[in-house]
C-alpha cells in the first residue's frame, strides 16, 4: 500500500485524533503492558512451582537416586524411603476407576449425543456435570459412611463367592481398601470423561452418521462403525484426561484407601496413593529427609500428571482441531 | 425376516437400552449422594449450627460458625488475588495472544490446570508458610488462587473470542482507542461469559481441601485474622468425618450440606449468567 498523503492539521483540538490514527496511544501501551504482566505471571508461577519442588526434593533425590522409584521400604525412623507402594497404589486405584468409569461415561456421552430425545439432553448433561461440582471431601464423607457399608454388605460377599479364589479378591474386607478408593474415583471422573467425550462426539461431522445410516446401518451400527471410530483419538484423549484427574485426586482417596504402605494384588486390602501419602504424612514429617522424600513424591506426581494431560490434549486436538474442546470443563 | 437382520435389530435395541441405563446409573449416583446428604445432615441444621463454634470432643451441641466465616474469608481473598490475574491473562490471550508468549501462556495454563491440588498445597507451604514461620489463611488463599487462575484465563479467553469482530471494528472505526474498545466493548460483551467462568472457578475452589491442609491448617476457635491459621468448611468436614465421635459425624454431614449448597448455588448461578447472553445455546 502506498502512503496516503495524510496532512495533519496541527491544531490543538485535532492533534490527538491524528495520533490515534497512527496508533501511538499511550493508553494502548499501558493496557497491553498491564495485561502482559498479568499473563506472564502464569509461566513464572510454573517455574517457581517446579523450582521449589526440585529444590525441596533434592536431598531425597541425591540420597536415594532412582532407587526411590522401586524400593518399597518406607521407614521414617531409619530414614529410608522408597515410593513403590504409593506408585503402585496410585496406578492400581486409577486403573480400577477407569475400568468402572469408562463404560459409564462413554455410555452417557453416546446416549446424550446419539439416542436421547432432545428434551432430556440438557437436564441429564447438567446433572452429570454436577457430579464434577461435588467437593472431593464430600465424596470422602459419603464414601466412609455410605459406600463402604454398601460394599461390605452387598458387593463384596458375592464378589468373593465367585472370584474369591483369585489373588485379586483375597483376604478379609474391612472397608478402607483399594476397591473403595477405586470406586469413589470412578464416580468422580465420570463427569470429566463424559463431558469431553460428548464434545468430541458432537464434533464428528453429521455426514459420517448420514453415510452409515444411508447404507442401511441401524442407529447403533452407525454410532459404532462410523461415529466412534471417527472420534477415537478424542475419546481416548478424554479417557486419559480422566486418568490424569484420578492420579492426582487427594481427599476422597485418602479417606477411603486405607493408607498402608503395601503392595498387594487384592483389591480388598488397604493401599496407599502418592497424593494420600503427602496429605497424611506431610505435617508429621519431622526430619528434613522425610520432608524431602514427600516433596519427591509430589514432584513425581506432578510430572506424571503433566505427561498424562499433555498426551490427552494432543489426542483431543486431533479430532477437534482449533476448538477449545475440554478446556472449559477442565 | 432373515435372522441376520433380526440379530442386527436386537443388537441395536439392546445397545440403545444399555447406554440409556448407563446414563441413568450416572445420574443415580448423583441423586444418591445428594439424597444421603439431605437425609443424614438436614436434621442438624439448626440455629446453633450456624452461630456457635465447635465444642470440645465428646460434648454435644456446637456449630461451625468459625468454618463458615473462614471459608468465606479464604475464598474471598483467593478471588481478590486470582480474579484480576486470571481475567487479565485471559484478555491478554484473546487480544494479544497470537505470538510465542501467547502460546507459552496457553500451554502453561493447561499444564497448571491439570496439576493436582495437593501439589499446589505443598508449593504454597514452601513459598509462604515456611518463610513466614506459621500457617495462615493468606497462604491458603494463595494456594486456591493458583488453582483458579489457569482455568479462569482459559475460559475468559474463550468467551472474549466469541465476541464478533464486527463489533470491535465498529468501535475502532468510531475512533475508540484499542484499550477502550477492548475493555468497554469487547470485555463488556463477553461479560456474561466471564462471570460464568469466575463463578465456576469459585465453585471449584470453595470445596477444595487438599491445598488448605498445610496452609490454612484449620482452627478450633473463631478467627478472622488472615495471617493466622483459619478453619474452613472443607477442613472441618475432613477432620470430623475421619474422627471417632458420632457427634462429629453428624456435624460433618451438616457441614457438607452447607458446602454443597454453596457450590450448587454458584454452579446454578453460573448457568444462569450464561443463559442471559447466549440463550439456551448449550
Amino acid at each position: 500500500m502506498t502512503a496516503l498523503p495524510i496532512e495533519p492539521v496541527a491544531t490543538a483540538a485535532q492533534e490527538p485524533r491524528w495520533r490515534l490514527l497512527r496508533g501511538v496511544n499511550v493508553g494502548d501501551r499501558v493496557y497491553q503492558g498491564v495485561l502482559t504482566v498479568l499473563a506472564v505471571t502464569l509461566p513464572l508461577l510454573l517455574l517457581a512451582l517446579v523450582g521449589e519442588l526440585l529444590v525441596s526434593a533434592w536431598p531425597a533425590i541425591r540420597r536415594f537416586g532412582p532407587h526411590f522409584l522401586w524400593s518399597s521400604v518406607w521407614d521414617p525412623v531409619a530414614g529410608v524411603f522408597g515410593a513403590a507402594p504409593m506408585i503402585f497404589g496410585t496406578l492400581a486405584s486409577s486403573l480400577i476407576a477407569l475400568v468402572i468409569a469408562v463404560p459409564l461415561a462413554l455410555g452417557v456421552s453416546i446416549f446424550l449425543t446419539e439416542f436421547a430425545p432432545k428434551w432430556v439432553r440438557q437436564p441429564i448433561a447438567f446433572l452429570v456435570e454436577l457430579l464434577a461440582a461435588i467437593p472431593s471431601v464430600v465424596y470422602g464423607l459419603w464414601g466412609i459412611f455410605v459406600l463402604i457399608p454398601f460394599l461390605r454388605s452387598t458387593v463384596v460377599p458375592p464378589l468373593r463367592a465367585v472370584l474369591g479364589w483369585t489373588p485379586f479378591f483375597d483376604g478379609v474386607f474391612y472397608g478402607n481398601s483399594l476397591l473403595a478408593g477405586g470406586v469413589i474415583l470412578a464416580i468422580m471422573i465420570v463427569p470429566y470423561i463424559a463431558a469431553v467425550s460428548r464434545e468430541v462426539l458432537l464434533a464428528v461431522p453429521g455426514s459420517q452418521r448420514e453415510a452409515a445410516l444411508g447404507m442401511g446401518a441401524t442407529r447403533w451400527e452407525a454410532v459404532w462403525t462410523a461415529v466412534v471410530p471417527y472420534g477415537r483419538a478424542g475419546l481416548i484423549g478424554a479417557i486419559i484426561l480422566g486418568l490424569g484427574r484420578a492420579l492426582g485426586e487427594t481427599m476422597a482417596v485418602t479417606m477411603l484407601i486405607g493408607n498402608r504402605h503395601d503392595i498387594g494384588l487384592s483389591v480388598l486390602q488397604p493401599a496407599y496413593t502418592m497424593a494420600a501419602a503427602i496429605a497424611n504424612e506431610f505435617s508429621e514429617a519431622t526430619t528434613n529427609l522425610y520432608l524431602s522424600a514427600l516433596f519427591e513424591v509430589g514432584l513425581l506426581l506432578f510430572v506424571i500428571t503433566v505427561v498424562v494431560n499433555a498426551l490427552a490434549r494432543l489426542l483431543i486436538w486431533q479430532v477437534a482441531r482449533g476448538t477449545a474442546v475440554g478446556s472449559r470443563a477442565l | 425376516m432373515n435372522p441376520r437382520r433380526v440379530r442386527r435389530r436386537v443388537v441395536n435395541g439392546v445397545m440403545t437400552g444399555l447406554v440409556g441405563v448407563l446414563s441413568f446409573l450416572a445420574v443415580l449416583s448423583l441423586i444418591l449422594i445428594l439424597g444421603n446428604l439431605v437425609v443424614k445432615g438436614a436434621s442438624s441444621l439448626d440455629w446453633n449450627f450456624f452461630t456457635k463454634n465447635p465444642v470440645p470432643a465428646g460434648e454435644s451441641g456446637g456449630g461451625v460458625a468459625n468454618a463458615i466465616v473462614g471459608t468465606s474469608i479464604i475464598v474471598g481473598l483467593a478471588c481478590l488475588i486470582g480474579l484480576p490475574i486470571g481475567i487479565g491473562a485471559g484478555l491478554y490471550l484473546a487480544e494479544f495472544g497470537s505470538g510465542r508468549l501467547g502460546w507459552t501462556v496457553r500451554f502453561v495454563a493447561d499444564v497448571l490446570n491439570g496439576t493436582p491440588s495437593i501439589v499446589v498445597g505443598i508449593f504454597a507451604w514452601t513459598w509462604l508458610v515456611k518463610p513466614m514461620g506459621h500457617f495462615s489463611a493468606l497462604a491458603g488463599a494463595v494456594a486456591l488462587a493458583i488453582l483458579m487462575v489457569p482455568m479462569l484465563a482459559r475460559t475468559t479467553e474463550e468467551m472474549v473470542r466469541l465476541v464478533p469482530h464486527s463489533l470491535r471494528e465498529a468501535a475502532l472505526a468510531l475512533g475508540y482507542p484499542r484499550w477502550r474498545t477492548s475493555l468497554r466493548i469487547v470485555a463488556r460483551t463477553a461479560l456474561a461469559g466471564i462471570v460464568t467462568g469466575s463463578l465456576v472457578g469459585i465453585a471449584r475452589i470453595a470445596g477444595e481441601t487438599a491445598p488448605l491442609l498445610f496452609t490454612a491448617l484449620g482452627n478450633l476457635n473463631f478467627s478472622t485474622h488472615v495471617l493466622e491459621p483459619m478453619q474452613a468448611l472443607s477442613l472441618q468436614i475432613y477432620q470430623y468425618a475421619t474422627g471417632p465421635f458420632d457427634e462429629w459425624h453428624r456435624l460433618a454431614w451438616a457441614a457438607a450440606i452447607v458446602l454443597m449448597g454453596l457450590v450448587l448455588l454458584l454452579s446454578v448461578a453460573a448457568r444462569w449468567a450464561i443463559r442471559q447472553r447466549h440463550g439456551a445455546a448449550r
